[in-house]
């Protein structure tokens, strides 16, 4: 393979001195479908937001295209968790998402007609063009993940980071979300972190499980190990009807 | 009111109240969509710790209070900027202390009584010219940097950290805006006093929020609506013989209880 997008090498984070993150060593190659997963408070954002730059490990280090996350920056899209914050803020999903074409450090007249261009094509691939005088307080959940999904591809990113992207979206839409992303992994690779695995399998290209630590397999499921080693126990993985097959074929035995 | 206009304490009170009203309007639209407005309040209180520090060692009064509520709002945005959870008690820690240490100093400096009152609800009609050109100055300045940043300001206030994967300076930014927020306070506080300051910075810019479509039709909104209600307050205020900071506040308010009901009343059209 060429050279990877992402090296997480030696890398240890905690948070209020209570360890989050040890010893994780994770790489990640081009075009690659990537699903972090992993209980809650195992620290699948944390690791997400390490590898974006919001923090900064204790020991070890995160590169970006053999750059730090920071220099990396405009190679990177990212759809954060949708939480309804900021509900009330008065701005335009247009210009919501002309905010993925940021470049900071000031200016008098920031974006351009090119901005502007790449704006109304992201916004029509999530199929939102039509929405981009209202407000974003206006738009359900589902809507304004999809706004955001938009402001991370108006970037042209070559990598694109989601966490939870689908947390509050009808099930016609979290098909067509994923759809789109499979999509744009033909060019892009993608890294989501997600709890609800069933809906991933049948795009992802590896899975990474986060509980402290980190295990990766280059491959679509998870094996028996992962699932002992993240989880208590795998209930919540084959509890609902499993519309594509997950584990491995021994792993039941 | 308009013989009023006559008088040269009267028209210099209506030009401060403008000229508060763009800087607040201004200013207060990101107090109110960043939710800074206790710091707001912090860094006005303690800057009468300014003050008093100003008298004591007897050096300039503007000096003082500026030079001491940019200290202040350094302190604070380090401090939320460092410890988010913990951030509100320490802020609460420096408005007490700032008050405190500047009641302290001027009990301290023989000879001086600033009177406490006028602090709190300012003396409009008694703004000196020179005050008129400050304040214009100060104004140009905040409207200067933030047409600038307008677009940092703007992603660095919705999310602030998808600004920081762009790229987008925000602790300097942020830093920023605690500065402007900390000049405008202090350059207002002079003029109208600390309560109507945190008025003006507030009333104003939430009312406008929810009608604007964008941050900078919030400010336009909201300037308007703080000439308005510096104007029907002064003019109360001649009419009837009242403290002419109580009367525009109350003006305020009352536009903006009614803002609150009008929005009871409106039928929904949010959806989720």
């Amino acid at each position: 393979m060429s050279s990877p997008v992402i090296e997480v090498h030696d890398l240890w984070f905690s948070f209020n001195g209570n360890p989050v993150l040890k010893d994780v060593n994770l790489t990640i190659h081009p075009r690659d479908f990537l699903a972090v997963i992993g209980p809650n408070g195992g620290g699948k954002t944390t690791l997400l937001k390490l590898m974006l730059g919001l923090l900064e490990p204790d020991r070890g280090t995160v590169r970006v295209f053999n750059h730090s996350p920071r220099e990396a920056a405009g190679s990177i899209g990212y759809v954060p968790q949708e939480i309804g914050i900021n509900k009330g803020f008065p701005i335009s999903v247009r210009d919501v998402v002309l905010m993925g074409r940021m470049r900071g450090g000031g200016g008098w007249r920031r974006f351009s007609r090119p901005d502007k261009i790449a704006a109304r094509q992201a916004l029509e691939r999530v199929e939102m063009w039509e929405y981009r005088k209202r407000r974003i307080g206006e738009l359900s959940g589902g809507q304004r993940q999809r706004v955001f999904m938009a402001r991370a591809l108006v970037g042209e990113p070559k990598i694109l980071f989601l966490d939870e992207p689908t947390a509050s979206v009808d099930q016609k839409g979290q098909t067509d979300f994923y759809a789109l992303l499979k999509e744009l992994n033909e060019n892009v690779t993608v890294v989501v972190v997600s709890h609800d695995l069933m809906v991933l399998s049948s795009y992802i290209k590896s899975v990474a499980c986060v509980s402290q630590q980190v295990f990766f397999h280059d491959a679509p499921e998870i094996t028996k190990d992962m699932l002992e080693m993240a989880y208590h126990c795998p209930v919540e993985l084959i509890a609902h009807g499993v519309p594509h097959r997950v584990l491995p074929k021994h792993s039941g035995e | 009111m308009l013989e009023a206009l006559q008088f040269e304490f009267m028209r210099n009170a209506l030009l401060a109240g403008l000229l508060a009203s763009i800087m607040c309007g201004v200013i207060g639209t990101f107090v109110v969509v960043n939710r800074i407005v206790f710091v707001s309040g912090g860094i006005a209180h303690a800057a009468y710790g300014g003050i008093g520090l100003a008298f004591f060692f007897g050096f300039s009064y503007l000096m003082g209070i500026l030079g001491f509520s940019l200290l202040v709002a350094a302190i604070m945005a380090a401090v939320s900027l460092k410890t988010r959870q913990r951030a509100d008690t320490i802020i609460g820690v420096l408005w007490a202390v700032g008050m405190a240490l500047g009641v302290i100093l001027l009990d301290l400096t023989p000879g001086y009584n600033v009177d406490l009152m006028s602090y709190l609800f300012g003396s409009i009609l008694t703004v000196p010219t020179s005050d008129l050109w400050l304040m214009l100055i100060i104004d140009g300045l905040v409207v200067l940097t933030v047409s600038y940043f307008y677009h940092d300001l703007v992603s660095l206030s919705y999310d602030e950290e998808f600004a920081r994967v762009r790229g987008v300076p925000t602790k300097i930014l942020y830093f920023l805006l605690m500065a402007m927020i900390a000049l405008s306070v202090v350059m207002v506080i002079q003029v109208v006093g600390l309560i109507l300051v945190i008025a003006l910075l507030t009333i104003p810019p939430y009312i406008s929020e929810k009608f604007s479509g964008s941050l900078l039709g919030m400010m336009f909104y909201s300037v308007l609506l703080n000439v308005f209600f510096t104007t029907v307050g002064l003019w109360l205020s001649y009419t009837f013989n009242l403290t002419s900071g109580a009367s525009i506040i109350m003006v305020a308010a009352t536009c903006f209880f009614i803002s609150i009901l009008l929005e009871r009343l409106r039928p929904k059209r949010v959806s989720i």
